[in-house]
């Protein structure tokens, strides 16, 4: 199977790899996937309060190259994007971005599960509306 | 690139031998004959070539020529063998004991044998791959006529107690048939001394080309007989209809003398290799595991689980450099790991970490240190990438977390 430059790129040299204190109240973290399926992504994002903006997101995936390069591309497009804007982040622009072969969209489909679920800790966590709706499979 | 590709993946398939491409080339253009034309010298000559293979590969696993049936690889062989003896000893009985971890050429043959009436035992494998002849005994009815267990597995290596196997079959009276695709050629294979009485193998696995196999049936004490699965012209006695790829056989003859010739040569150095490339990842990374039993097993095999990382992405950090197979298939929309690694009781989190090296004739020492090299690191850039891994190193139970299924 060939990859596309985009994906062996963050896959070589993934963004944003690292850990945000998830005790923060200003810290939303979402964890999906499973050990037993091959695929974990713990994703993060850092809001600030006043102007419900993303400032920063930090990821860790256990998977394989195209999990690996979703969950990197996913925090780069989160940076600077409001709460709002990132829940708009569909996991198709994913596939298309990094050229994700038909066996790899369920990759794209836990990134855009891991943004979600990060924004709703968020949103729990400071009481606010949840917006955010996590899909089950 | 201009590099060389580092070939660790020679239980999928060996590269030709050159000296067995060399036997094969005069019988392409310069003898062009059908071995079955019997009336003219250029089948004369293909006939003759056909009868020296017949006698290598006979002569690599001790048997007589006359008990080797050519086919067209060890998937023909195997199905041949199950579907053959299901269908020739129906009045005997309909019952087949075979194993959760053998190939799928005979598991689906096997399957194929329940759709048409039969019946099929599935035994389990210990945590070590190993079957457990206790249970195999029991398994034994009246009805039984064949019991299949393959010879070593193309994952693990482990071999299995053949001969123990083989002394259950001969007193309880039923036949014994072996894949031995991943053992002949690689350790010494004698099924009349071990009790086998249909063994099925194929060329590419030792050094002959792709798209041949044989079958070897034995023909006396018991005198075995299998119903033919390939209707017309009756050659190879009646059991195998096609025409003899004439070439494909010559190199897989010449690729069996090679093999009687360098078998012990050759499993001395894989194994000094093997062991050299097992014993530095083992050793140089935390929570490594090999798969199965480390004393019955092939010499050139290794398969080794590294915990919290994912096998296909960690080949991907060196699959520019170095070919070899994972236990995980995430490519596969189930997402199921290898089921040879959870029959031997591996939770599918370890399956999904899980990496085979399979050593041959042509891995060098560089070869091994290049890959001790870069797997090593491939797995401590996937370490870090891993949220598993960090939950374990800050003492979190990863199993007590309940994951959302996907």
């Amino acid at each position: 199977m060939a990859y596309s430059e985009k994906l062996l790129d963050h896959f070589k040299h993934p963004r944003n790899v690292g850990t945000l204190n998830k005790e923060d109240k200003g810290v939303g973290t979402g964890l999906v996937g499973a050990p037993e399926c091959g695929d974990v992504m713990r994703l993060q994002i850092q809001v600030d309060p006043v102007t419900q903006r993303i400032t920063d997101a930090k990821f860790k995936t256990f998977g394989c190259g195209s999990a690996i390069a979703s969950s990197s591309l996913a925090t780069e497009w989160l940076k600077g994007k409001s709460v709002d804007e990132a829940l708009a982040i569909d996991n198709m622009a994913i596939v298309e971005e990094l050229a994700l072969p038909p066996v790899k969209i369920h990759c794209s489909v836990l990134a855009e599960d891991a943004i979600k679920s990060a924004i709703k800790d968020y949103q729990e966590k400071n009481g606010l509306e949840v917006t955010a709706t996590v899909a089950a499979h | 690139m201009g590099q060389r590709l580092i070939y660790l993946d020679n239980n999928a398939t060996t590269p030709t031998d050159p000296r067995a491409v060399e036997a094969m080339l005069p019988y392409f253009y310069e003898n062009p004959g059908n071995a079955a034309s019997r009336n003219h010298p250029a089948g004369w000559v293909a006939e003759g070539a056909v009868d020296t293979a017949r006698e290598q590969i006979a002569a690599l696993i001790n048997v007589d020529p006359r008990e080797i049936i050519f086919t067209s690889g060890a998937t023909e062989s195997d199905n041949l063998a199950i579907k053959g003896v299901f269908e020739m000893y129906a009045r005997k009985g309909n019952h087949i004991i075979t194993v959760k971890t053998e190939h799928k050429a005979v598991l689906d043959a096997c399957k194929r044998v329940e759709k048409m009436g039969g019946e099929v035992t599935y035994l389990d494998v210990d945590s070590k791959g190993l079957i457990d002849l206790a249970e195999l005994e029991a398994a034994i009815t009246d009805k039984t006529i064949l019991v299949s267990v393959m010879w070593a597995n193309n994952e693990t290596g482990v071999i299995q107690p053949m001969k123990a196997i083989g002394e259950i079959c001969a007193r309880r009276g039923v036949l014994f048939m072996s894949d031995a695709t991943q053992a002949v050629g690689k350790i010494p294979v004698d099924p009349k001394e071990t009790g086998v009485h249909l063994l099925a193998f194929t060329s590419h696995k030792m050094y002959g080309p792709k798209g041949v196999g044989a079958l070897f049936v034995n023909r006396k004490n018991p005198r075995v007989k299998v119903t033919s699965q390939m209707d017309g012209g009756g050659h190879e006695r009646g059991m195998r209809s096609g025409t003899l790829n004439v070439p494909g056989i010559v190199g897989f003859g010449k690729a069996a003398e090679i093999a009687k010739a360098e078998m012990a040569e050759d499993a001395a150095r894989t194994k000094r290799l093997r062991d050299k490339l097992e014993t530095a990842l083992v050793g140089m990374l935390e929570e490594a595991y090999i798969n199965g039993s480390v004393e019955h097993r092939m010499p050139h095999v290794t398969n080794i689980s590294f915990k919290h990382v994912e096998g296909e992405g960690l080949m991907m950090t060196f699959n520019q450099n170095i070919a070899l197979s994972s236990g995980s298939a995430c490519t596969s929309a189930s997402l199921e790991p290898s089921y040879v690694l959870v029959a031997l009781g591996l939770g599918d989190d370890l399956a999904h970490s899980s990496l085979r090296f399979s050593l041959g004739r042509f891995t060098t020492e560089e070869d091994i240190d290049a890959t001790i090299k870069q797997v090593a690191e491939g797995v401590n850039h996937m370490r870090e990438l891993s949220p598993i891994w960090e939950m374990y190193k800050e003492g979190i139970d990863i199993d007590a977390i309940e994951w959302s299924e996907h």
